[in-house]
């Protein structure tokens, strides 16, 4: 059993590309945590999309064994979490359960946004924080720069900053000691009733369920029975052990210690990011800050083949499984045939479980614009929930409709300051606060949800090059002037397309639609009119001009093959659009239409 | 029973693979080497018309194509050695055409008595630009001077002289291009090929366009533009557009072209080249090895498929919708083993785009342009 004092928890805080999971790993790896043999890069990352975009979605954890310089041996846990704004509530329990961050800043790069928004997390977590610059061998590294920056703009102390290339291996070492010098142990009391955060879950085939826990006080051993407090369900807890990053059993978890439990669980949806674990008879506080999944941005998903609509159920389904913060429902379009209706966190989230229906069961998806729930109040008092604009009923029947709202904070420097607010204004933003910390501003915004869910987060990022950080909560509902606007291509509506605006932006809204639809189209053999309308009214109209010249100036005996095999491939190319009448719109559309330049 | 490929006849084309230098817009098989067994491949060639005559016994060939590469550099005797070959093997039309690829300088020029003796009835000159700047760009190795010279002696040993020419070059104007087809066309010629420049990817130009090097292309509406002025122009001189890119005084047309655009037989030998055989009634596509010197080794020369009646379906109305005679459509029928969809005939007629009847369908003068979207209307699923 490893006394309370030698246990080390800790998280690592950086922005995309700064080397958190090269030095994730080069720890893992200097510690002997993971043998030679089995070394791959980013060991932390499993899934493919992770790998690819660097980022993590699902909390990973590690234990690493380690014998410091004062010759004591001590348990190291790391737990590495997601960093984007979708998942701000799964970032917030997951440094609740550690007690230090290592704050990881590309010496050539500085501190980025995402950077601050986690480390926020961190400050707000009451972590040490030990500041690293990483990337020391790069060039173009100013580590004095970097550490100054460090103090200016997060305010913490950097002179000791450790001086990392994780490329390298330099300061690997002096990390691995700061951790232990630094960091504090966690508390605990071995004698009291069990409790234990559920700090991450996911589905495994053959196990069920695996649940990351921390202990916060107790013992949960193999065997037990325990009750997770959110729904009062009881478990059998069949197995007990540790990441090393691989599964590692154990006989039990005392008070400070990270691990997982399995337990027969056959749906994630049971266990929710956050909950209190305790024994089954035991009665316990539950810890802070629970609060269930909710999704607040909703599409469509239909495949683009229509055959398989059945195989997207069978994937959606598995995906669930293994996610309980999506959500799905039948949808059909009249353009696009049988799909869902499915709801996540926010974009990033949205983007994810796309990309795995698409790469993992290798399934072709047209994505509709993305929306928001409001609220339709009826004349007959009655109101309903709308996902999709395309529900929208008869405006005439119409008393008024609701839209969410939000509480946005936005740091930047001060620099930026002007473009951030007028970003915020032209998002129908309503400014509650403002004030400076030195060079930065933090202004705080009421603003519709709507607003916010395409594209704002990019947006913000490139007015701000990156050095703004943007967190939000979900505040209520309330009226404004709302109505549904539809695209008409080639006089034909597409469902798919419609969307609800503010009647003050929809001519804006709607221009800019109907222009980047006459960019994604492809020219036909005949002029189309694009249009954007509210009713029986047009309020924007581009046209997309015939094509003039599509023909092949050679075609001989030896061409006679390839040309052929051309025209098949374009036929199959066609299948990826979706035929409106007699105009084809390629599927991209579906979602690049609706990101807004300006 | 009559097969198909006979309402399209039967030729046999031949690939030259050498070329004296590579053409930056040119995607054929032609390869650069800095000397040629002759006696090699005349030899090749020769078992190679022996081989394929065995399967084709007995049937009339109505023409021979020398293409390239640059076969204007092959030495007269061997393209005599193949015209012999040839003579023996099968039985040949009282008018075989047998047309040589030659460019257009004066070392070749000074071959042409030789090739005419070899049997060579028709050349097809690479002149492609009538201004030496743009040849130069072109890559081209002779002269606007040159090339006409050239020509001169071809008319005066040759029955039949055809020219390319390209346009659509980098900076071209729509009144040069106007200026200089006059003035090809006032040389007094029967057959023209008049190709505007595509840049095709895996070509020197292919990959400065790809980096955004290769500047001045016209764009969509100037190439429609071009592509209309050279129709009215042509068919002011009397050489009306009988395919996409090619244009004849009336009965001059190109005899061994007609035969892929009226989806007949061929016989493709050479590094690279491509057939269509009919052998046991099954129409077959060949496809000989590109790589010269993979060819003349002689093992795995070619490789045979089977096509599909919707392949042949395909293929006969993608080459035949290219002449302005257009297609039967019952033989379209026949090999595909249903008809062409009559709503979608009649979208393309209500747009301008197709004229039909019972027995034949063509593309209107605004059809050619968008020749590639009419095939993709009319081949949907």
């Amino acid at each position: 059993m490893i006394p309370l004092s030698h246990i080390r928890n800790f998280s690592i805080v950086a922005h995309i590309d700064h080397g958190k999971s090269t030095l994730a790993d080069r720890l893992i790896q200097s510690t002997n945590t993971v043998s030679e043999r089995d070394m791959k890069a980013q060991l932390l990352d499993s899934m493919d999309i992770e790998r690819e975009r660097g980022i993590t979605i699902k909390a990973n954890t590690v234990r690493i064994d380690y014998t410091a310089a004062n010759g004591e041996a001590y348990v190291l846990n790391l737990i590495d979490t997601p960093g984007h704004v979708d998942f701000a509530y799964e970032v917030s329990r997951s440094m609740r359960a550690v007690e230090g961050s290592l704050l990881v800043v590309d010496a050539s790069q500085g501190v980025e946004a995402q950077t601050l928004a986690n480390v926020y997390h961190a400050i707000d977590a009451d972590h040490e924080i030990v500041p690293i610059l990483n990337k020391i061998d790069l060039p173009a590294a100013d580590c004095d720069r970097v550490a100054e920056q460090i103090e200016d703009v997060i305010g913490i102390d950097a002179s000791g900053a450790i001086q990392v290339s994780a490329k390298t291996g330099q300061g690997i070492t002096e990390t691995l000691e700061a951790i232990v010098e630094h960091l504090p142990a966690p508390k605990g009391d071995p004698d009291a009733p069990l409790k234990a955060m559920l700090v991450d879950s996911w589905y495994d085939s053959y196990l069920g369920v695996i649940v990351l826990v921390r202990i916060i006080d107790g013992r949960l051993k193999k065997g037990e029975k325990v009750k997770f407090l959110s729904n009062n369900t009881v478990h059998h807890v069949d197995r007990i052990g540790v990441f090393r990053p691989e599964m590692q059993v154990v006989d039990s978890l005392g008070p400070g210690e990270i691990g997982f439990l399995t337990a027969s669980i056959k749906q994630v949806r049971d266990t929710r990011v956050g909950d209190t674990i305790t024994h089954e008879r035991q009665n316990v506080e539950p810890l802070p800050g629970f609060k269930p999944a909710q999704p607040v941005v909703f599409c469509g998903l239909f495949p683009v083949d229509s055959n398989e609509f059945e195989d997207l159920r069978d994937a959606i389904d598995k995906l669930a499984l293994n996610d309980a913060s999506f959500s799905f429902e039948m949808e059909t379009s009249a353009a696009l045939g049988f799909g869902f209706r499915c709801g996540f966190l926010g974009l990033l989230h949205l983007e994810v479980i796309r990309d795995r229906i698409e790469r993992e069961y290798d399934i072709e998806l047209i994505t509709t614009a993305p929306s928001v729930i409001y609220h339709v109040y009826e004349r007959d008092g009655s109101m309903t929930e709308l996902h999709n604009p395309a529900d929208m009923p008869d405006p005439s029947t119409i008393d008024h409709v609701e839209e969410p709202r939000i509480k946005a904070t936005i740091l930047v420097p001060d620099e930026y300051l002007g473009d951030v607010l007028k970003l915020c204004q032209e998002r129908r933003g309503i400014q509650m606060d403002l004030t400076y910390a030195g060079s930065r501003a933090m202004t705080v915004y009421d603003l519709p949800l709507n607003e916010v869910v395409f594209d704002f987060y990019d947006r913000l990022k490139s007015v701000t090059k990156g050095y703004a950080s943007f967190d939000y909560q979900l505040t209520g509902y309330r009226e404004d002037n709302l109505v549904k606007m539809s695209i008409l291509v080639n006089d034909e509506p597409v469902d798919a397309l419609s969307m609800m605006v503010h009647r003050d932006r929809a001519e804006m809204r709607g221009r800019a639609m109907v222009e980047k639809l006459k960019d994604l189209i492809p020219r036909h053999m005949f002029k189309i009119p694009i249009q954007a309308a509210i009713g029986g009214k047009v309020i924007a109209r581009e046209t997309l001009s015939a094509m003039r010249k599509d023909v092949t100036a050679k075609c001989y005996g030896g061409d006679a093959t390839r040309k052929r095999k051309l025209l098949d491939k374009q036929k199959a190319g066609k299948k990826k659009m979706r035929q409106f009448g007699k105009v084809d719109i390629p599927q991209e559309a579906f979602i690049s239409a609706l990101k807004m330049d300006s | 029973m009559t097969e198909d490929w006979e309402a399209g006849g039967f030729g046999l084309y031949l690939h030259w693979p050498f070329c004296a230098a590579k053409c930056p817009y040119c995607d054929f098989n032609s390869h650069v080497t800095a000397s040629v067994d002759h006696d090699a491949w005349s030899k090749a060639f020769v078992s190679e018309i022996e081989r394929v005559g065995a399967l084709t016994k007995g049937r009339v060939l109505h023409s021979v194509f020398f293409g390239g590469g640059t076969p204007s550099l092959m030495a007269p005797s061997t393209v005599g050695a193949i015209m012999d070959a040839i003579q023996r093997t099968w039985p040949t039309a009282n008018d075989l055409e047998v047309t040589l690829e030659a460019n257009p300088t004066s070392v070749e020029a000074g071959k042409f008595s030789d090739f005419r003796s070899a049997g060579i009835n028709r050349v097809s000159m690479g002149i492609q630009a009538l201004n030496d700047g743009d040849l130069r760009k072109l890559g081209r190795m002779h002269n606007a001077a040159e090339a006409l010279a050239a020509f001169d002696v071809a008319r005066k040993t040759f029955e039949r002289v055809s020219f390319d020419l390209m346009y659509g070059r980098q900076n071209q104007s729509l009144s040069q291009w106007e200026m200089e087809l006059k003035q090809a066309l006032d040389l007094g010629l029967d057959h023209v090929s008049l190709y505007q420049l595509t840049i095709e990817p895996g070509t020197v130009f292919g990959d400065r366009y790809k980096v955004g090097k290769l500047r001045g292309l016209p764009d969509d509406d100037l190439s429609a533009d071009m592509y209309a002025l050279t129709q009215d122009i042509c068919a002011d001189h009397n050489m009306p557009r009988y395919e996409v890119s090619n244009h004849a005084a009336y009965g001059a047309e190109s005899r061994h072209n007609k035969i892929y655009w009226r989806y007949g037989d061929y016989v493709g030998i050479g590094p690279g080249a491509h057939g269509r055989l009919t052998l046991d009634g099954i129409r077959t596509a060949t496809d000989q090895v590109r790589m010269p010197t993979a060819w003349l080794s002689g093992v795995d020369r070619e490789r045979q498929e089977s096509l599909s009646g919707m392949d042949q379906a395909v293929e006969f109305l993608m080459m035949g919708l290219r002449l302005t005679d257009g297609v039967d459509p019952a033989r379209y029928e026949r090999l595909a083993g249903q008809a062409l969809s009559g709503s979608r005939i009649a979208d393309l007629q209500n747009m301008g785009l197709l004229t039909a009847t019972k027995d034949k369908i063509s593309v209107t003068n605004q059809g050619f342009t968008l020749l590639n979207g009419v095939l993709r209307t009319l081949l949907e699923d």
